[in-house]
């Protein structure tokens, strides 16, 4: 704790080395787009101060981990994405995040549409226990009052994108909560997925499950790449080196380091990223 | 910066009305959240309308007596005067009665099945005292009338004249109807109320507090007495005093059994007359203004003393469970 | 934590013995207690049915009670009674006692919520017989009659507070995680509070509101003069209405044999109501908590 607060070093977004499959239309080469980006942003519960001012863009279609030791803010930071952090009381956040480039915390925008478009999967697999499996993948559509014309393909489609559908298609009745953990958690990723989101914040979607179904989450992240924007918090390292494009650290409620994740676990700028990374605290 | 995608739309044309009903952006929850709370307040306006309403039925009462209506004792709707003493007098005997027969029945009943009985058969017991109320007072009534008052006259009132006769209390004429037996009456249907509040309270007591006594080698009732009780002490009289709150407002069963004689009498085998059973026989059937007042005067005083044997009640059991809430953490 | 556990260190035999036998003595006492305790309950029970099996009969639920001189009769106008009365009071009670319960599970920390669940817990606790008091010169002077919609709200007002404390409570034990999992999908709170909080908690909420309906079906002071009573037929919703618990009433202080057999008869059909309702709440529960 005697090091000097540094100035964050920020450098991504950066050109990536695997470019994302450019969707239909886009032009040759161009700037990286960004798809979230925060800015200044700052968050507390009551006068305890949670977030110190992170200023990060977020590229679209990449993985970016965040990492730090428990505390360090970084939970609350994927929460601030997407407006959930002041669902607690006594939370409060200021500063911006624009969603392609509209600050989801302006004055006339309702929080309840921002969480359409920007999904959000939690540490603990949390399926509806009232609803059968089927149920649950269309309860975003369903309760939100839309009208599902075929609901049997969005089902199939869903599942079979986080591949669960050949474990689950003979038992689409049954309740989510009779599944195991890691069925639970990617029925929860079909579940958000049937809103077609375009960016996906997951908050340590594998501490819960075993290292099996943790690898088929990994796997499905892989996937999810092509055509989602992905925020992971973790707190385990080797699976934001697994995953992620980018990787943030965050200390204390500040962004440490933020860059190419690569860069990150192989020769980080700053001592604090280094000793952490390397587990000499955290 | 080019996107390629339309930006997503994120937001909403909020109505001008939205304002009014509190900061949120989001036009349904506005709504539901309001019209949630209205009937929240309704819980409150119905107990301040209460008390309003009995107080202005009740004022040419108070007018007429002031606060000789609860120091007289004539009760005398011909001659047209009012006093609420004997009934006071009557509930509050009553009361008290019941709750020296029930409270060491009820704590026995709550420290057995929060700490000794063994646990399958907890709750099968648990169940059939809670069943004890849910049998309806006027049931409770029917069953004194013809199974409690003719024991009383026969056995239990005789029995007490012969050994304890010598004290006023348990002298006079033994005719099953009176005090006593309104006050085992009451201490019956009480009896569930207090047991079942002093178990959860029991239950809120933490765990390290038992085992430290355990620890230390103690037998289980002084695990009990040692571990358990004085942190449930606060809580376990809130019980007691809401018991005394459901005694003091009971009405029918009481009324059927306590003789229904505006009279104060020493002795526990004469009848009385109780504050709600004096509404329960002559509200109905009051019709000039004044005896309706009287009425209405008995009828907030009852509300007063239970509302607010009710609120320090309340206190004292939340003073536990609060403390349960805190040691949790 | 008090100092008084000093003396349990010094354990010489005979204070060993001495304890042993107390602490013998009033685990005894406890379970003699508890015994005494179901006396009452088994008594009542046993001359219910005792007493009034033999008055159950086709008659009683499908005639009309007979004047004081004439054998036989029932009492067919005062079940329907009941029920009307019951159901009425549901209608009236159980929806602001939902939403005031939701109110103050979901947006109830602040001081308001305070006083609010203070208030529900007293009101609980007011002498049922002051609500008549309350409704009658609400209901009954104002219309100038004796009705079944001031019996119904009487018996509402009573329903209330304990359906707000219920709903309340059970929707707490929901947990904050599928408040989440709704919110995170981009539903506006009151449709999370709904759809999932509220259907969540409904089986337990549903044994609450079972409990509340039993206990306000053997209510009788707050009906006495609210509904009153009613030798026939109701007539409607702005008339006086008969019902068991009143009807239970005023046979048993009557000096007639007769009625004295109808009135057990009728306790014996109200508790077994009363109890059906009970014993199905908890099984309820019970299926809830195995189903899981």
């Amino acid at each position: 704790m005697n090091l000097e607060p540094a100035e964050p070093v920020v450098t991504a977004p950066t050109p990536k080395v695997k470019a994302p499959s450019a969707p239909g239309g886009a032009e040759e080469p161009s700037a990286p787009e960004v798809k979230l980006s925060a800015e200044d942003l700052r968050a507390r519960f009551g006068t305890t101060q949670v977030l110190k001012g992170i200023s990060m863009p977020i590229e679209a279609r990449t993985v970016t981990a965040v990492i730090g030791p428990s505390g360090c803010g970084k939970s609350t930071f994927v929460r601030c994405l997407n407006r959930m952090h002041e669902v607690a009381p006594g939370a409060v956040v200021e500063g911006r995040v624009l969603l392609d480039g509209q600050d989801i915390y302006g004055a006339q925008v309702d929080p309840v549409l921002v969480r359409r478009h920007i999904g959000m999967v939690f540490q603990k697999p949390n399926p509806f226990p009232t609803l059968s499996i089927q149920d649950n993948v269309l309860a975003g559509l369903r309760l939100n009052g839309t009208r599902v014309p075929n609901p049997a393909e969005v089902v199939e489609r869903r599942l079979r994108q986080v591949a669960l559908w050949d474990e689950v298609k003979d038992g689409l009745d049954r309740s989510g909560t009779s599944l195991s953990g890691g069925q639970q958690q990617r029925l929860c990723i079909a579940r958000s997925l049937a809103l077609e989101p375009e960016v996906l914040l997951m908050d340590e979607p594998c501490s819960a499950l075993d290292p099996i179904a943790t690898a088929r989450v990994e796997e499905l992240i892989h996937e999810l790449r092509a055509d989602y924007t992905i925020v992971i918090v973790t707190h385990n390292m080797q699976q934001a080196a697994r995953v992620a494009d980018t990787t943030a650290f965050f200390y204390m409620g500040e962004l440490v380091e933020y860059d190419q994740t690569d860069v990150i676990f192989t020769r980080p700028k700053q001592r604090k990223t280094e000793d952490y990374i390397t587990g000499r605290f955290g | 910066m080019s996107s390629v995608s339309n930006p997503p739309s994120i937001v909403r044309r909020t109505p001008r009305w939205l304002p009014l009903l509190g900061r949120s952006a989001n036009p349904g929850d506005a709504v539901f959240r309001s019209v949630s709370r209205l009937f929240a307040l309704l819980i409150l306006v119905l107990v301040l309308a209460m008390a309003a309403q009995m107080a202005f039925a009740a004022e040419e009462s108070f007018k007429e007596f002031g606060w000789g209506f609860i120091t007289s004792q004539k009760w005398d709707p011909v001659g047209q005067r009012y006093g609420a003493l004997p009934f006071i007098f009557g509930t509050v005997v009553s009361s008290l009665l019941a709750l020296l027969l029930a409270v060491p029945v009820a704590l026995g009943i709550a420290i057995y099945l929060s700490e000794l009985a063994p646990l399958w058969l907890r709750k099968p017991i648990g169940f059939l005292v809670e069943l004890l109320a849910a049998v309806p007072s006027v049931v409770y009534g029917l069953w004194g009338v013809f199974v409690l008052a003719p024991l009383m006259a026969t056995t239990v009132e005789p029995a007490l004249r012969s050994t304890l006769g010598f004290l006023p209390l348990f002298s006079g004429p033994n005719q099953g109807f009176g005090m006593l037996s309104g006050g085992v009456i009451l201490a019956i249907m009480i009896l569930p109320t207090i047991s079942s509040v002093s178990r959860e309270v029991l239950q809120a007591v933490p765990a390290n507090l038992r085992e430290g006594a355990i620890a230390l080698g103690a037998t289980r009732w002084e695990v009990v007495r040692v571990g358990v009780l004085p942190y449930a002490r606060p809580g376990l009289v809130g019980a007691v005093i809401l018991g005394l709150g459901r005694a003091l407002g009971e009405t029918m069963a009481i009324t059927m059994l306590i003789g229904n004689r505006p009279e104060i009498s020493a002795s526990l085998f004469a009848p009385s007359y109780t504050m709600a059973s004096v509404l329960a026989n002559e509200f109905a059937e009051a019709s000039q203004d004044l005896h309706l007042a009287a009425l209405a005067e008995i009828s907030l005083l009852l509300f007063a003393v239970t509302l607010l044997l009710n609120i320090v009640a309340r206190l004292l059991v939340w003073q536990v469970s609060r403390g349960e809430a805190k040691g949790a953490r | 934590m008090s100092t008084r556990a000093a003396p349990l260190l010094e354990a010489s035999d005979s204070s060993y013995k001495l304890r042993k036998a107390k602490d013998r003595l009033i685990r005894g006492l406890c379970v003699a207690f508890t015994l005494l305790a179901l006396v009452p309950l088994f008594s009542v029970l046993y001359y219910l049915t005792a007493r009034g099996i033999g008055g159950v009969n086709l008659a009683f639920f499908t005639e009309l009670p007979r004047p004081v001189g004439e054998t036989g009769g029932g009492m067919a106008n005062s079940i329907v009674g009941s029920a009307q009365l019951v159901g009425l009071a549901c209608l009236f009670g159980i929806p602001p006692g939902l939403l005031a319960g939701i109110y103050l599970a979901e947006s109830g920390k602040g001081g308001l919520a305070k006083v609010i669940r203070f208030t529900a817990d007293v009101l609980a606790g007011v002498p049922s017989i002051t609500v008549g008091v309350f409704v009658y010169s609400l209901l009954v002077l104002t219309l100038g009659r004796f009705s079944m919609l001031a019996g119904a709200v009487a018996l509402a007002v009573l329903m209330v507070p304990t359906v707000t404390r219920t709903t309340e409570e059970l929707m707490r034990l929901v947990p904050e995680q599928l408040r989440e999992a709704g919110l995170g999908l981009g539903l506006p709170r009151w449709r999370v509070t709904l759809k999932i909080t509220l259907r969540t908690a409904l089986p337990g909420i549903a044994t609450g509101i079972m409990l509340a309906v039993a206990r306000v079906a053997g209510e009788t002071a707050p009906l006495l003069f609210t509904a009153f009573s009613n030798r026939f037929w109701n007539d409607g919703i702005d008339q006086p209405v008969s019902s068991l618990p009143v009807q239970i009433y005023t046979y048993a202080v009557s000096p007639f044999e007769d009625w004295h057999q109808q009135a057990w008869a009728a306790a014996f059909v109200l508790v077994v109501f009363i109890l059906i309702l009970n014993i199905t709440a908890r099984l309820l529960v019970r299926h809830r908590v195995k189903g899981r």
